[in-house]
């Protein structure tokens, strides 16, 4: 079970299947005494009643997920949560995905290029293996770019060095929408800053009951505190405080770290 | 030979009948209850100090209107269980409300023994009462009414919505409960601590209304899986209890260090994800050593009391008015102090101390003083020129109340709130101004207690049955 391994998993969910637009996530508990995580859906299908949930291995509670086979049940699933991706047709849209943010990317990708804009993707991970979505993101776009950071596929380096390439090219570009691991989007934000090009990003802070009860996900954006569960998970990307954001990621990495140990050593 | 006449005639007075608990040092550091309720002698004692009132206060003191006196008559003929069933006449959750209802306001208040002298314990009774039934199993099942073939959705399973699938499912409709959390009991589940309510009470009580014929589904956030509009069109009524969930902050600089918590997140980690047995349970919560609690409420008490459980050295409550305007129960505070909380009144924060990696280690504060009475009655805490002070600790709590969640008004067209937010509702009737919609408790009032809310669910299921007869 190795960590960061890329996990797929394909939950019958039909009612969440039928509500859940681009944007929303869902909020897992595995079993009686497993913790409440946020997880994206990297795709719904309501006629077959499924939603697609794609995470990283990063802790107990994705590694305990890691290890349901088929025909197994997670005890709760609760969605769609937080607010859908407000798409309109705009012109050209460029969507950046880095890691796993590139399972949240897919159906926002999908629905700007529905909804009529140019869409030029950028996914990128830190090698092949970790790679994602990489046919669907190209069917889902006009244009697809890849990257990985040690060069084993598509082109060597950042999603944020095409990027910069992209706006250098051509001014037509009217927003980016840019979905990873925070230092990803806080470079990126940076360098769209820059440009003036308007940025949006979805945060993952840490979330208990990701109803608005109990604050656990507050963002400082613009200065002021935001529910991500709630308010968000899309915020205007120049606005956000990654740095705060990070260290709150990190509030529990004793207790995560503490819990994985004892998963792996007695496997429950 | 007269003195002893005398004494013959006038009845020894018994005192009011103290519950055993256990010892403050040992139950600050753990999370079993801490009264430990009346044993069968203990509670006819305390049941025989009630005189029978000819015309009982105490009735109208209680916002279900149980009738107090005939369930202690019971108990002082040694008929526990009907003591028992004469409470759930009125109340579907007496072992709830034998905890947590601020009796001292309510029907102890009024109590006739009370005048001269101490009152009848009626919520130590009913506690007992309550229990007994459970623990001799002999849960009373009564009957239902015919099938209506109606239906109704109760949007949220705290106080309120349990107290209008009680009442409406004993009148033969068919009752749905929708739960947001992946538990049923809302606030009594997620906000009450363990040591002041064992979560196994309210699981029996949720698990008899399901014996009734209640339906519950939990993990659904109507206004996200379901709209209200939506769920009207396969109910023929809709009751919104959902309680007041969405947390209030400071907002003083530095709020959002790490280790510093919402009271609703800090007590829902600990109450409903069970925290406090970390790593058995998966989800963590910050320990502290030296914890800072803002507000003075009986939620300010239980997170101030769960630190301690959590292994805390030192516990304050830190509260801007004076100990005369605090709004906790007495008995909550009592107990705070016997477990070794201390309270520093008359200081607010200004705002939060921080290291590199972002986590708390202080608090600055200011010292206040009293003034005018302000618009809730009280007097207005002044802050005093020059009185900064810096407070150390590594986790704090804030348990300054909370409002309405917006989320299921914002998804619900052509629902009136008031201008905080709350849903505006008769309270007589529980109607909203959308037909084919009620509400009732914290959503509508703000933060009360547990019996408001019930007392305004059956309000609401009165007019949701006067509704559905004549439809």
């Amino acid at each position: 079970m190795a960590e960061k391994t890329v996990c797929h998993l394909k939950v019958d969910a039909p009612r969440i299947a039928r509500k859940a637009k681009p944007g929303q996530f869902v909020v897992v508990k595995a079993n009686e005494t497993g913790e409440r995580i946020p997880l994206t859906m990297g795709g719904t299908d309501p006629s077959a009643g499924t939603i697609d949930l794609i995470f990283q291995v990063v802790g107990k509670s994705t590694a305990l997920l890691r290890t349901l086979n088929v025909g197994d049940a997670i005890q709760d699933i609760i969605g769609p949560l937080g607010k859908p991706t407000h798409v309109e047709n705009i012109g050209t849209v460029v969507c950046v995905g880095g890691g796993t943010g590139v399972a949240v990317m897919y159906p926002i990708t999908k629905a700007y290029k529905e909804a009529g804009n140019h869409v030029i993707a950028i996914i990128g991970a830190r090698n092949k293996d970790l790679l994602i979505l990489e046919e669907e993101m190209k069917a889902a776009s006009h244009d697809l770019r890849v990257t990985t950071d040690d060069g084993s596929y598509g082109h060597h380096g950042f999603v944020t060095d095409v990027l910069k390439k992209i706006l250098d090219e051509q001014n037509q570009v009217k927003l980016v929408v840019g979905i990873g691991p925070v230092p990803m989007m806080k470079f990126l934000c940076k360098l769209t800053k820059g440009y003036g090009v308007k940025t949006m990003v979805s945060l993952n802070p840490i979330m208990v009951d990701a109803t608005g009860m109990c604050g656990a996900c507050r963002v400082t954006v613009g200065g002021k505190t935001m529910f991500c569960c709630v308010d968000g998970p899309e915020f205007d990307g120049h606005e956000v405080d990654y740095d705060e954001l990070v260290k709150r990621q990190r509030a529990y990495l004793t207790e995560e770290k503490a819990s994985l140990d004892r998963f792996k050593e007695i496997g429950r | 030979m007269e003195m002893v006449e005398k004494e013959k005639k006038e009845k020894p007075k018994i005192p009011r009948q103290k519950m055993p608990e256990q010892e403050a040092k040992v139950r600050a550091k753990n999370f079993n209850e801490v009264p430990l309720g009346y044993t069968p002698e203990l509670a006819q004692l305390e049941a025989s100090r009630c005189i029978q009132c000819k015309k009982p206060k105490c009735i109208e003191g209680c916002p279900v209107e149980i009738d107090i006196p005939a369930f202690i008559k019971r108990i002082q003929d040694g008929d526990f269980v009907g003591a028992a069933r004469k409470l759930k006449e009125r109340n579907s959750l007496p072992a709830v409300c034998g905890r947590v209802c601020p009796q001292e306001d309510q029907c102890e208040k009024v109590c006739i023994v009370g005048k001269k002298g101490e009152p009848v314990a009626v919520g130590r009774l009913e506690r007992f009462a309550a229990d007994w039934e459970k623990e001799k199993e002999e849960v009373f099942i009564p009957g239902k009414a015919p099938a209506t073939g109606k239906k109704v959705a109760v949007v949220g399973s705290g106080p309120a919505g349990l107290t209008v699938a009680g009442d409406l499912v004993l009148k033969g409709h068919e009752v749905t409960i929708f739960e947001a959390l992946h538990k049923t009991g809302g606030v009594l589940i997620y906000g009450i601590p363990e040591f002041r309510l064992p979560k196994d009470i309210v699981q029996a009580e949720v698990s008899y209304l399901e014996r009734l014929g209640v339906k519950v589904e939990c993990n659904c956030v109507v206004g996200r899986i379901e709209t209200v509009d939506e769920l009207l069109t396969e109910y023929d009524a809709i009751f919104l209890g959902l309680g007041a969930g969405l947390p209030q902050f400071l907002n003083v600089p530095g709020e959002n260090f790490c280790g510093i918590y919402s009271a609703n997140e800090y007590l829902t980690r600990s109450n409903l994800m069970k925290a406090y047995l970390f790593p058995r349970y998966d989800t963590p919560i910050a320990r502290g050593k030296n914890v800072a609690i803002f507000g003075a409420g009986n939620v300010a008490m239980d997170s101030a009391r769960t630190a301690l459980r959590l292994g805390a050295d030192t516990v304050r409550i830190i509260y801007r008015r004076s100990r005369d305007e605090m709004p906790a129960r007495i008995e909550e505070i009592h107990h705070a102090e016997e477990e070794g909380v201390q309270f520093h009144l008359l200081t607010a924060p200004i705002r939060f101390l921080g290291d590199d990696n972002g986590w708390v280690t202080g608090v600055e504060c200011l010292r206040m003083e009293l003034g005018e009475p302000d618009e809730s009655g009280r007097r207005r805490p002044v802050p005093i020129k020059g009185s900064e002070f810096q407070l150390e600790c590594d986790l704090a709590v804030v348990a300054i109340g909370a409002g309405p969640n917006p989320l299921l008004p914002a998804t619900t067209p052509g629902l009136e709130l008031n201008k905080r937010g709350y849903i505006v509702a008769d309270l007589e009737t529980g109607k909203t101004n959308k037909p084919e919609v009620w509400a009732g408790g914290d959503i509508v009032t703000g933060s009360a207690t547990v019996i408001l809310a019930m007392g305004a669910g059956r309000k609401a299921a009165n007019s949701i049955q006067e509704y559905l007869m004549s439809k």
